[in-house]
């Protein structure tokens, strides 16, 4: 037996805090390996679904994430729409499209905020989550909740929208773009972060084939795949935006790829506003045939996939679901080996990870099993790095 | 790399299969379900993630009750075309070759489809449970139908 130590990280993630477990095996400060378990969340919400009829699947699975809660009704109900070869009326495909944008701008908000806490950037992490409260308003003002917002269902949505708080929206929205240019500057520009992150955790080319991630974590690789591009549906097709991608594969190029997309999503919202027809908002779906659909939606982790099969019944005869993270944090383990233990806490959360759809912190001895670190040392680890390089660029 | 047209792939993997290929469905413009005999699966596999260097999206096993289906996912992500290879297993043997030598990332779903419906993937380098835990009863499949 090698000198080498295990660190468990879990099954509370230090910065998602939702269960799952990875083993890191250190040999002094260099991760050598790691293993990673999941399951600690597990709901069976598959099996749930068999027995909920077709409008009720809809809200389940929107249980599915708190955060990106509208991700798998979204990829659901586009299921649904390829199993009856149907499309929903033009105006409930521009309210999905601003729904899916709006809460692809408070994920994206969420995760920055963290990373800036484990990187000690503690401001960073007020300041993103003082400016999701307004994206937050919004949805409370077009949905009734703040989060899940019960808006889908097959076929169409279940709320229209209000013309008279377009220009609210609007400008609610266009307050935000300074705000975006701030992180941008605090990430770009700021040669701490950049030294902390860039490098670190790198995903080549040929590592997002292999283990087929998919995403912010892909597209920081340089890879530009995006259903909302290469597969087409709501009302992407029809308004202007480009898919960002970004060279590097390492933490830095993940947050970057992150927040560029906060402005792509504003200019969709404030295209959709403009463009919206107006006209039903459902098909008023009835029966289901038998048969089988897929359905894909761009969440802000990555492309959610949904698979059901009918048959002609009430309630789905098969209901397979596919969270980005299932692919994306298979990964860490090409990301985390190779870099130390202080860069480990920010490449496995970089993937943005989410559980829910897929850890308390100890550092424990392998031999004596003595506990030498929790969680909260990790994080001191991650910010004391952060401290160090920046007093060394001070000097 | 010069992209791949839709029917390019779809006569590729006519000619590969041959006469193990059971039934196409070529359901829409992006969705076609191809049944294939599992002998064939590996080598249809590594013609799709190796040589045209498509995407596996997941894949999912479905208990129709007379027997077992698994469906593996692939996406040409450049012409937003999803391929699912389908393979039938019979509940009496319930086995089929793992990919997971051809491609890493099919190591998960195997085993979850492993503990859920008790599928034996075949050289799978490490097919213990991924969502259920390690003391779950044997012969317990959380997912079929007919427990």
């Amino acid at each position: 037996m090698s000198t080498n130590k295990i660190i468990p990280i879990g099954p509370y993630h230090p910065l998602q805090e939702e269960p799952e477990f990875f083993r890191l095996h250190v040999d002094g400060e260099t991760v050598v390996d790691i293993d990673i378990e999941i399951g600690y969340n597990h709901r069976m919400i598959e099996k749930i679904a068999e027995s909920k009829s077709y409008d009720q699947v809809t809200f389940l699975v929107e249980r599915i994430c708190g955060i990106c809660s509208t991700s798998h009704p979204f990829a659901y109900t586009n299921a649904i729409d390829d199993l009856l070869g149907v499309t929903p009326p033009e105006r409930a495909l521009y309210i999905r499209t601003i729904v899916g944008e709006l809460e692809r701008i408070h994920s994206h908000l969420l995760w920055l905020g963290l990373a800036g806490h484990f990187l000690g950037y503690n401001t960073v992490w007020m300041w993103a989550w003082r400016y999701r409260e307004p994206v937050l308003d919004i949805f409370e003002r077009i949905t009734g909740n703040r989060n899940h917002y019960a808006m889908f269902k097959p076929g169409g949505v279940r709320r229209d929208f209000y013309e008279e708080d377009f220009p609210w929206i609007k400008k609610t929205l266009k307050s935000l773009i300074p705000k975006f240019d701030m992180f941008k500057g605090a990430v770009l520009d700021d040669p701490i972060i950049r030294a902390r992150t860039e490098g670190i955790g790198i995903l080549t080319r040929q590592d997002v084939h292999d283990y087929s991630v998919v995403g912010p974590t892909a597209r920081a690789s340089g890879v530009g795949i995006d259903v909302r591009k290469d597969d087409p549906y709501a009302a992407y097709d029809k308004v202007e935006w480009k898919v960002i991608t970004h060279e590097g594969g390492g933490v830095f190029a993940k947050a970057v790829v992150r927040i560029l997309e906060l402005y792509e999503s504003t200019n969709i919202i404030l295209q959709c506003l403009d463009n919206m027809p107006k006209g039903d908002i459902d098909l008023n779906i009835k029966d289901m045939p038998a048969g089988e659909g897929i359905g894909r939606h761009e969440a802000p982790r990555g492309e959610v996939f949904h698979y059901i099969m009918s048959d002609g019944g009430n309630s789905p005869a098969w209901h397979k679901v596919r969270a980005p993270s299932f692919m994306n944090i298979a990964s860490n383990k090409k990301a985390v080996i190779g870099g130390t233990i202080s860069d480990a806490t920010i490449i496995l959360a970089a993937v943005d990870p989410c559980y829910c759809c897929t850890e308390r912190t100890a550092v424990v001895d392998y031999k004596t099993g003595k506990k030498l670190m929790d969680g909260q040392d990790l994080v001191r680890l991650s910010q004391e790095k952060t401290e160090k390089l920046r007093s060394k660029l001070k000097s | 790399m010069r992209q791949v047209t839709r029917t390019e792939i779809i006569e590729n993997i006519k000619v590969r299969a041959g006469k193990d290929l059971l039934d196409l469905n070529d359901r829409s413009e992006r969705r076609v379900y191809v049944t294939i005999k599992k002998e064939i699966l590996p080598k249809i596999t590594r013609y799709l993630f190796n040589d045209v260097k498509v995407r596996f999206v997941i894949a999912s096993g479905v208990d129709i009750r007379k027997a077992i289906e698994i469906l593996y996912h692939f996406s040409i992500d450049e012409i937003g075309l999803i391929i699912s290879l389908r393979v039938v297993l019979d509940k009496s043997n319930l086995e089929v070759d793992s990919l997971t030598s051809i491609m890493k990332c099919a190591s998960w779903i195997e085993r979850e489809i492993h503990e859920l419906l008790g599928v034996n993937f075949k050289g799978h380098p490490n097919l213990k449970h991924l969502l259920l835990k390690d003391d779950w009863p044997k012969g317990n499949y959380p997912l079929r139908k007919d427990q």
